[in-house]
């Protein structure tokens, strides 16, 4: 079974996500910052990370770069889900080595198309 | 939930049938409150019955706006993905070799709000391919009014449309997004009934006809499909929705083996097959 790390600050949005996420198939574990998502991945890295901006202790995108520079951190297809939805933002997340771009609110068919997109699905 | 009288619904049903190929069955009546409800309230009727009753005193600009109101415009980006794959992939390079430096012309026939053609538009662009013409046609003037004007909501941009299609074709305007100048100008939009002639736009390469015909019976299936056929060139392709097919419907088209949803004359799609 592929496995995908769900990155969010909010419980509530971990929930919602976790239950999309394992519906098309993953098993999800969860972080809640940036750093514990880091230590995650070096636990063992997940084949997709949904991944919220703005949060406590480390933000989504400074994990990203810092995920990128571990071994294997190129594997994950890592999923941007953020309210962020400006043009400058989405770029500079794809320049850091974002595979996908969600911008909140979403529901199960943008996460559905987005994993179908990069090739999870 | 207001029925509408049976004489009523049978009037309703008739003319969207003429007008528009649709069939309006017993089990869709649900679609006539969801769908015409919120018309007549625009119209400032008092109900969708007294909608009816107008339509039925000859009101042609609400039978008009009623069979718009009743076709179903769903769509997103890339929908179905294949149909696109098989284009990009199949048709797009089959046709280049076939007859270098003469420029493909292509059709989305019901082509809704655009987001087909603009899919095209932008596979076209990333394969450099500068000369192809992309016609795209609705009997809707109201989601063609939505096409031209090329914007889309944050949900319709984040269906079927992978990120780099995005940042690469796209511009924010306030909270929506707007296809740049560099696809639009790729699409012409005419509005267009399936069920009137259309030899006026010529042959075409690659037509585009998806989700429409199941709304039809068996009859109007045939007949357009033949007058499709008509309009298709002899090395060309038809793109249908997945649960279409011309099988059983018409001779003039054949399934191009091992691709599910294309189509072609019988030749082409024989000679597809032995490639």
């Amino acid at each position: 079974m592929k496995t995908c790390l769900v990155v969010d600050d909010s419980r509530v949005i971990r929930k919602v996500a976790r239950k999309i996420v394992e519906d098309i198939g993953f098993a999800v574990e969860e972080a809640a910052d940036g750093q514990q998502a880091l230590d995650a991945c070096k636990k063992a890295m997940p084949d997709a990370v949904l991944l919220d901006w703005n949060m406590p202790v480390m933000n989504g995108l400074d994990f990203l770069i810092k995920l990128r520079k571990e071994p294997n951190g190129t594997k994950p297809v890592v999923v941007f889900c953020t309210t962020e939805n400006d043009m400058s933002h989405i770029t500079q997340a794809l320049r850091a080595g974002a595979d996908e771009y969600v911008m909140k609110p979403f529901d199960g068919d943008i996460i559905e198309s987005k994993f179908a997109e990069t090739g999870l699905v | 939930m207001t029925a509408l009288l049976s004489n009523k619904f049978e009037f309703l049903s008739k003319d969207v049938k003429t007008r528009t190929g649709l069939i309006l069955g017993p089990e869709k009546a649900y679609l006539v409150d969801s769908r015409l409800g919120p018309l007549a309230r625009k119209e400032g009727f008092a109900s969708v019955e007294a909608l009816v009753d107008a339509m039925m005193r000859g009101d042609r600009k609400m039978c008009v706006a009623a069979s718009e109101a009743l076709a179903t415009h769903e769509t997103f980006f890339f929908r179905d993905k294949t149909p696109f794959d098989l284009f990009e992939k199949t048709i797009m390079p089959s046709l280049k070799t076939a007859r270098p430096g003469r420029p493909m012309k292509i059709w989305c026939a019901a082509a809704s709000s655009g987001q087909e053609p603009y899919s095209l538009g932008m596979i076209l662009d990333e394969a450099g391919e500068r000369g192809a013409d992309i016609l795209a046609t609705d009997m809707s003037a109201q989601v063609l009014e939505k096409a031209k004007a090329g914007v889309y909501t944050q949900f319709e941009v984040q269906r079927g449309l992978p990120i780099q299609k995005l940042v690469k074709h796209f511009e924010q305007v306030g909270e929506t997004w707007k296809v740049k100048p560099h696809i639009r100008q790729r699409v012409r939009f005419e509005q267009g009934n399936l069920l009137d002639d259309f030899s006026r736009y010529g042959k075409m390469d690659v037509i585009f006809c998806r989700n429409v015909l199941i709304y039809f019976d068996i009859d109007t299936k045939a007949k357009v499909l033949d007058r499709l056929a008509n309009q298709l060139s002899d090395d060309g392709f038809l793109l249908l929705g997945a649960a279409e097919t011309v099988v059983g419907l018409t001779d003039s088209l054949r399934p191009v083996p091992g691709h599910r949803g294309l189509y072609a004359k019988p030749e082409t799609a024989a000679k597809a097959a032995a490639a």
